[in-house]
């Protein structure tokens, strides 16, 4: 226990921050996710041939290559993508982009492509009538989105968005390759130094377990207040 | 775009690949028979029993793939015991610890997908066994387990496309898969995006073709023959 003491002598307290780095790590990952599926569920649905094979390129390629593939091309091609963005407006300095963005970006990248396809099977599960009923009562458009399909749609999306969260959480362990100090990359200084992997690893495990459990309790509340009715 | 660098890459990320299927055949092989295990286990009537493989798969599907390649790799050395048995030979090999840890993973996640198969079998098709006199062993082996892969293929085909994407976690315990070579040639060529779309297709293509496998399983082996 003397390992994970508070202060100088453990390594408790770098453990703690590192946990709230990983927390904040999904959060934010997960917010960028449901910005993607914003963008692509409309187009997977849309009636367009061209708008679908978008949609479904985005899904396909994110969700049949390896997370750690993405991570990486994120993390070597980043900061060249910008640097030549600035280029064109004349700045030729060097350009590091912080881990914490790169880290969120790729796993939100990833993640995107999974709430995409929570989204779209849910919408699609909703039953047709819902929609002409509010056609015909002349709500527009915007409110039938918002009054009538967004909630009956997350009340089935939920159950498969806590896959999706549980999905992302873990992922956030890979960013530590790109040096970003969460959980992982905080029990690998702290392994390297004390010289017993063995605890830290563990101890990184239970971490991740404790999180995926209080999530798992939190999520239950909302899938409770959600089927309200039902 | 650089496409002689894409040209040259080719061969080696192909060359890496069978490293990666390798990886991929060896641990969903035992996975499937430790999926089995523990699924069986699962449902077993003694409540301790079944709460012990309820654990595993719990501990397995909660913690990143990650931590358990590193816990095993980086972790089990250090146990100064295990490095006096024969045990020492595996576990210093980083292959033999990727497998043992892909194996324990997906060994998790498919006795959940075979459990979940079981359960959903008709007890009316086991009564049926069992009113034609057909012992319990025999009903288990020929009738249970047919019906509940069957039932299993869609999930677990979906659980190949994962495992085979956790494959790439191999790379950060130094071995030299696709992922692995591709990190090497970026970083020594700083073209990330040229070795991506080269790897990446690489992955898709398997991709595609496990997930056509599997489809045709299903169809081969779909009730409304």
């Amino acid at each position: 226990m003397e390992l994970l003491a508070f202060g100088k002598t453990g390594w408790g307290d770098e453990l703690f921050y590192a946990t709230l780095m990983t927390i904040a790590v999904s959060i934010t990952a997960m917010l960028v996710g449901f910005f993607f599926a914003l963008i692509f569920t409309p187009l997977k649905l849309s009636k367009y041939k061209t708008l679908n094979l978008v949609g479904n390129f985005y899904t396909t390629v994110i969700r049949g290559v390896p997370e750690l593939l993405v991570i990486y091309l994120f993390f070597f091609g980043g900061s060249g993508a910008i640097m030549y963005v600035a280029s064109i407006f004349g700045y030729y300095e060097y350009i590091e982009i912080n881990a914490f963005i790169t880290g969120s970006m790729a796993i939100g990248i990833i993640s995107g492509a999974y709430s995409t396809e929570v989204f779209r099977g849910a919408i699609q599960s909703i039953d047709k009538g819902q929609f002409e009923a509010a056609k015909v009562l002349g709500i527009n458009k915007f409110g039938q989105f918002y009054k009538i399909i967004l909630p009956q749609m997350l009340r089935l999306a939920i159950p498969n968005l806590s896959n999706v969260w549980q999905i992302t959480l873990k992922d956030t362990s890979l960013i530590s390759v790109t040096g970003l100090v969460e959980i992982m990359r905080q029990s690998y200084i702290a392994a390297g130094s004390t010289r017993d992997p063995l605890f830290f690893y563990s101890f990184a495990a239970v971490l991740y377990l404790l999180l995926t459990y209080v999530s798992m309790k939190l999520i239950n509340k909302l899938e409770v207040k959600y089927s309200r009715g039902y | 775009m650089d496409l002689d660098l894409m040209i040259t890459s080719f061969p080696k990320l192909l060359g890496a690949t069978i490293v990666t299927l390798k990886l991929l055949s060896a641990s969903l092989f035992f996975g499937l028979f430790l999926g089995l295990f523990f699924a069986i286990l699962r449902l077993n009537k003694n409540i301790f029993i079944s709460k012990f493989a309820y654990g595993y798969s719990y501990i397995f599907r909660g913690t990143p793939l990650l931590v358990q390649i590193f816990i095993i790799y980086f972790g089990l050395g250090q146990i100064e015991y295990l490095r006096t048995t024969f045990l020492w030979v595996i576990l210093k090999e980083p292959y033999w610890c990727a497998i043992i840890a892909f194996t324990l993973n997906t060994g998790a996640y498919t006795s959940e997908i075979l459990r979940s198969a079981f359960q959903t079998i008709k007890p009316g098709i086991i009564e049926a066994g069992k009113s034609l006199g057909i012992s319990n062993k025999i009903i288990f082996y020929k009738i249970q387990i047919p019906i509940a892969i069957r039932q299993s293929l869609p999930a677990y085909g979906n659980e190949i496309i994962l495992m085979m994407k956790g494959t790439s976690l191999a790379s950060t315990v130094t071995l030299m898969d696709l992922t692995g070579v591709a990190k090497y040639i970026i970083s020594t060529t700083f073209k990330p995006i040229e070795v991506f779309i080269v790897a990446g297709g690489i992955y898709l293509f398997m991709t595609f073709i496990i997930h056509n496998v599997i489809k045709y399983l299903e169809k081969k082996y779909s009730f409304q023959q």
